[in-house]
């Protein structure tokens, strides 16, 4: 197992170099001067060459290339033209409240989904089996910047439940350590922020995990149905257990491989969730901070981040591939 | 006799037209197929349907609830927003099909090449499609448009571009399988050169997941398409495309709710059907495929 995961990590190396190469090109490939780029029409002269030289755009690209994947092992990649800060320094502080974010939207969507399709698939074609159907596929037809919209509209504008934006209230005593809110309002015991601080989670952690939660309903489902078929459950039943511990000892146990891959892809389809979900409801994490650097083209914040939004991808797959062993100990790595 | 026998088993096997009957008899894929037709009538006839110029502005009737009148309401400018989701089917289609086959094209081509030929040439075209599908898709589409500049046009060439891997996976997989058999070495021993192997032989074979794979594309081209447009990075204002109509329907949600609830079912209904339709082909193709 060691030995399989040091070579997974080994193998992800030639991956990442790749999608550096990728962010790489992409600011550079492009017809054009990006320094004129980012400063716009109307940039003087001397504002152009300042950033050229800022960002080293007078040396052929291979020397810039190469500059650039030197930075980046060192972790440096490059300063932010809107703040002048390092950008690493800015994924860093915005990081944790994307992390939170998507954390509780996953729990919402395992939570949720998980025992939905669980009860569908012991109730085939009951009316719960048939409607959670339907909205599993209107879940993977919906834009998730609509339902976004949708929830604001209902939960926070017409019923006044929860709040429409922000992490925090005005007016709450809290000082952030970790920038991950929720863990750090309880290291300090702070119970009123940490009820504000969940207040202001619900809305947009339901919105980014509605989608999710729909598709591993849908995965939990099929994945249970076809378990539930087989000889060994019917044995199970047939020699007296009961219902509860065949369904949830027998069948999920043998179900999960599948809704372990699904939970682990919307990871991907979470994190481009996370650009829409924190643009609507103005979260200030990592997926906003993006959307505002694309506007403000602040190219050295767009690479930045989105070379970070794929190795967090990339690292929360090859979890998810690791840990096919814990469920299930006949998948055995070489 | 035997001819006649011969024929009418040749009738009965011709696997696109058993594949055609199954489709028919599954209820979502039918119900996908109306969708799409609906859809398409609607993009085709729409200066005919729409009752109102969709770019016409008029500032007495701005933010109009839903009436006789205008039966889906108006939006800040006083348009008509039934007008405008009629002219965005046009984009959204537009997009969806114009990305999917650029998609298809490139995928397709890399895929054979990658499949057929191996080797070295595998490699170097495998290792970067896994580097594309190491970037959450719209992320990456996200940032191509980011840099080539906010316009309907790069919107849909990202979303082409971020969906290549897909297609070049599934014909290589598909390559791969047929490949040794038989039939294909009796074809080289024949005397077949590589490209009467490939479209004769292989490219056939291989139609199935593929047919399968580019309508469930479409639909998520055109999400993406939305999601894009939604962020000021796809079509532009004035244009009637259904995200872009959300965007500018957040400004106000709190007066006037119904600028932002029908661009968005105009989005469900439309990525609906292409889904409905994906799935009804995947079990009419290939009742093995159910679960990739």
């Amino acid at each position: 197992m060691i030995n399989y995961i040091i070579k997974r990590l080994l193998a992800l190396i030639p991956i990442l170099i790749g999608v550096a190469v990728i962010v790489f090109l992409i600011v550079h490939l492009i017809p054009g001067d990006p320094a004129q780029t980012m400063l716009g029409e109307r940039a003087t002269d001397a504002a152009l060459a300042r950033l050229r030289e800022q960002m080293g755009l007078n040396d052929p690209l291979y020397i810039q290339f190469w500059r650039y994947i030197k930075d980046l092992l060192r972790g440096d990649m490059g300063r932010s033209i809107m703040s002048n800060n390092p950008v690493i320094t800015e994924l860093q502080a915005r990081f944790p409240a994307t992390l939170e974010l998507s954390f509780f939207a996953i729990i919402f969507a395992v939570g949720v989904g998980v025992p939905a399709g669980i009860f569908a698939s012991i109730n085939q074609n009951s009316w719960f089996d048939n409607l959670s159907m339907v909205i599993a596929l209107m879940g993977v037809s919906m834009p998730i910047f609509w339902l976004g919209l949708m929830f604001i509209w209902l939960f926070a504008v017409q019923l006044g439940w929860f709040p429409p934006s922000s992490r925090l209230g005005v007016g709450i005593d809290f000082t952030p350590i970790t920038n991950l809110y929720v863990v750090d309002s309880i290291i300090q015991l702070n119970f009123t922020a940490l009820v504000d601080i969940l207040h202001h989670l619900v809305l947009p952690a339901i919105a980014l995990g509605t989608i999710p939660m729909a598709i591993i309903a849908r995965m939990t489902r099929s994945s249970m149905l076809e378990v539930l078929r087989k000889d060994y459950i019917r044995t199970a039943f047939a020699k007296g257990l009961q219902r509860k511990v065949v369904i949830f000892k027998h069948a999920l146990k043998n179900a999960l491989v599948p809704i372990i891959t699904v939970v682990g892809l919307q990871f991907g389809v979470l994190l481009g969730g996370a650009v829409m979900t924190e643009t609507i409801f103005s979260w200030p994490g990592l997926g906003k901070y993006l959307v505002d650097a694309i506007y403000a083209r602040d190219f050295p914040v767009v690479q930045g981040g989105i070379l970070f939004f794929a190795t967090v991808f990339v690292l929360v797959n090859l979890i998810v591939d690791l840990s096919y062993a814990l469920v299930d100990p006949r998948i055995q790595y070489e | 006799m035997a001819e006649k026998n011969n024929k009418v088993l040749k009738k009965n096997s011709n696997p696109w037209l058993e594949a055609w009957r199954r489709l028919l008899k599954s209820k979502i894929g039918v119900a996908g197929m109306a969708i799409i037709v609906l859809l398409l009538l609607v993009a085709i006839f729409a200066p005919m349907l729409a009752p109102y110029d969709p770019y016409e502005q008029n500032i007495l009737s701005r933010y109009k609830s839903p009436s006789a009148q205008h039966i889906l309401g108006t939006d800040e400018m006083g348009r008509d927003i039934l007008s405008r989701i009629i002219y965005g089917s046009r984009i959204s289609l537009q997009v969806g099909l114009f990305a999917v086959l650029m998609a298809l094209v490139i995928g397709v081509g890399l895929g054979l090449i990658a499949g057929y030929y191996g080797g070295k040439l595998d490699m170097i075209i495998m290792r970067f499609m896994d580097i594309m599908l190491a970037f959450p898709s719209i992320l990456l589409a996200i940032g191509i448009v980011a840099i080539l500049g906010p316009q309907l046009k790069n919107a849909m060439l990202a979303i082409g571009i971020i969906n290549i891997p897909r297609f070049a996976r599934i014909i290589r997989s598909s390559i791969i399988s047929i490949k040794e058999s038989e039939y294909i070495s009796a074809a080289k021993a024949l005397g077949a050169g590589d490209a009467r192997i490939i479209f004769k032989h292989l490219l056939p074979n291989a139609m199935a997941p593929l047919i399968v794979q580019t309508t469930l594309s479409i639909a998520t081209a055109i999400l993406e398409a939305a999601a894009l447009s939604f962020l000021g990075l796809g079509a532009q204002p004035p244009s009637p495309e259904w995200g872009a109509m959300l965007s500018d329907a957040r400004s106000s949600l709190q007066k006037a709710p119904w600028v932002a609830t029908f661009p968005g079912l105009a989005i469900i209904f439309g990525v609906l059907g292409f889904n409905l339709l994906g799935d009804g082909l995947r079990d009419a193709l290939d009742p093995k495929m159910k679960n990739v």
